[in-house]
Order: structure tokens, then C-alpha cells, then sequence
């Protein structure tokens, strides 16, 4: 996967949390993760589609959802309290939307799609096709990673490349 | 969070109303108190763009907040057909999706402005008494009789 895919993401992520979150953020681990992903607790899915496909999840342990979420709605939330995962919902699709606004203002172009909900507890193997990068932000309410799995897609990029000739 | 000098209806003097739209709990949740921190009033809520239409004929609200990516039918073409039947409606996309295609998509059929998320709470301030404009009034110390 290019950096030039990644990069915009990490700097979503790193507005997104520093501004939500009033404090600074920190890159803390950024490695592939070829084992498959595994779900650390609180996860939101946003998939993409277009000339660039893929997904994105961003995930909390319990605890620090917890935290991240009553700080952003301003009173202590119960574990159990659904908005909670609606908290890390939003903020999958704030760091998603933030960041193909940067990559659409290269020339590629998406759709969204409604933040889902990850239940299972570990993920399809990554492939030479799809790879995907696990990064770690550290926060001073914890860890929050991102996990990112993204490839080009070839037939509308080469629909692009003809279009433009 | 940051209280606001109130912006009223000029007409009346009455708080402004809203319609929230947003697929998102907490992002409606979020802009609620914000709106409140303006003196504003939250006439009702939707998810999706389906509800908004029917809960903008039921409350008439003086602006729509309203989110592009949401099920059943996205924030564009919801306020497309709001702005459609009611040419006066002032409609606030707010999105994180903020590229310039959408904004202008956004603004050519018929919304008045665009808030990129995360939403700072002094720039929606900006933008709402900018789209009100005289149809808005920010309550001073002189005219709320304090």
C-alpha cells in the first residue's frame, strides 16, 4: 500500500483526535498487519468505494471508548450506553471524511459509505492485493488505533487514464 | 462548552429553530448543544434524509443542519427537494466529507453554506448569523433587558 494512500489518514486522524480530544496526538506504532486484524474492543467500520476501495476501522479498547466518548459528550457515559459507539462511529467517519477530502483534491474520487459496526472478533487475512497498516495514536485518554486497508482500484483508474489521454 | 451571545429570530425575538439531520447520534447530540450555547432552539430530528423532509413540513425550522452521507437518502438530495418546495428554507450541509466537488454540488442545489466536521462551535456561530442575516438578531445586554 503507498504512503501517498496512508498519509492523508493519519493526518485526519491526528485533526480529528487533537481537535475532539483538546490535547495533542502522537503517532505512536505504525506497523502492517499481516496477521489478520483483531478487534481490540470498540470498533467502527467505514468501507470506500471508487477509484480507490478498501476500508477503515477504528478501534478502542472498552475502556478508553469509554473515556474518549464521555469526554466528547461532556458527562461520564455508562459502559453499556449505546453512544458510546455511535462516539467512535463519528469519529471513523470524521477521520475517513477528512481525509479523502484531501485525496479527492488529488483527482481521486469515493463514495462513503454509513459506519458499520465490527462484531467479530478478527478479520479476513491481508493479501498482496490488500494490504493493511495498523496505526496507533496515543492520546491522553489512551490508544486509539486505525486500522487501514486500501488498494487502487485498476479498472476505474485505468478508465481515468483513458478518459484523460 | 462556550456560551454565545444569543442569536434571535429579528422578527419576533424568539430563539431560532433547527432541524438536526444526521445518521449519527452523537453528531446530533453534538450539534444540539451547540445550538443551545446560541440561544437557539432544537425543533426536531432526523437520521436520514427521508425524515428530514417530512419533519421539515411538521416544524418549519428557520435553518436545516443537515449531514450528506446518511441511509435511504443523502443530505444533497434531501435539501435539493426541501430548497425544491420551499424556496425560503436555509439549509447548513455539515459533513466531513468537505471536498470542493461536494460543496459545490451542495451549494448548487440549494444549500446556503458548508461546515466541515469537526465542527468548531465560534465557525457554525459565523455561519449561522451569516446565513440569517437580517433575519437575525444577536441579543445584547440592552435589547434581552438584562
Amino acid at each position: 500500500m503507498k504512503m501517498e494512500l496512508i498519509q492523508p489518514f493519519i493526518n485526519a486522524a491526528d485533526a480529528v483526535l487533537s481537535q475532539g480530544l483538546q490535547g495533542a496526538t502522537k503517532v505512536g506504532h505504525l506497523a502492517m498487519d499481516e496477521a489478520g486484524y483483531r478487534r481490540k474492543g470498540v470498533a467502527g467500520m467505514v468501507e470506500l468505494s471508487g477509484d480507490i476501495e478498501g476500508r477503515i476501522i477504528v478501534d478502542l479498547d472498552p475502556q478508553t471508548a469509554v473515556r474518549v466518548a464521555s469526554h466528547l459528550a461532556g458527562s461520564q457515559l455508562p459502559e453499556s450506553d449505546t453512544l458510546i459507539r455511535e462516539t467512535i462511529f463519528e469519529l471513523a467517519n470524521q477521520v475517513v471524511g477528512n481525509a479523502i477530502s484531501a485525496l479527492n483534491d488529488q483527482g481521486f474520487h469515493f463514495r462513503v459509505h454509513p459506519p458499520m459496526l465490527v462484531t467479530a472478533a478478527e478479520g479476513d487475512k491481508t493479501s498482496e492485493d490488500v494490504e493493511a497498516l495498523m496505526i496507533c495514536f496515543e492520546t491522553s485518554l489512551g490508544n486509539v488505533f486505525m486500522n487501514v486497508a486500501l488498494r487502487y482500484n485498476k479498472r476505474r483508474m485505468s478508465d481515468h487514464a483513458t478518459a484523460g489521454r | 462548552m462556550e456560551q454565545f451571545a444569543a442569536v434571535k429570530r429579528s422578527k419576533d425575538g424568539q430563539p431560532v429553530r433547527y432541524l438536526i439531520v444526521d445518521d449519527s447520534v452523537f453528531a446530533r447530540k453534538n450539534l444540539a448543544r451547540m445550538i443551545e450555547s446560541f440561544g437557539g432552539q432544537v425543533a426536531a430530528e432526523a437520521g436520514d434524509g427521508l425524515t428530514a423532509i417530512s419533519e421539515f413540513e411538521r416544524t418549519h425550522p428557520d435553518i436545516v443542519l443537515m449531514d450528506i452521507t446518511m441511509p435511504q437518502m443523502e443530505g444533497i438530495e434531501a435539501a435539493e427537494k426541501i430548497v425544491q418546495a420551499h424556496p425560503d428554507a436555509r439549509v447548513v450541509m455539515v459533513s466531513s466529507v468537505g471536498y470542493q466537488e461536494n460543496i459545490v454540488a451542495a451549494l448548487q442545489r440549494g444549500a446556503r453554506h458548508f461546515v466541515q466536521k469537526p465542527v468548531k462551535p465560534e465557525v457554525l456561530y459565523e455561519v449561522i448569523k451569516y446565513v440569517l442575516g437580517e433575519d437575525g438578531v444577536v441579543a445584547t445586554a440592552a435589547n434581552t433587558g438584562a
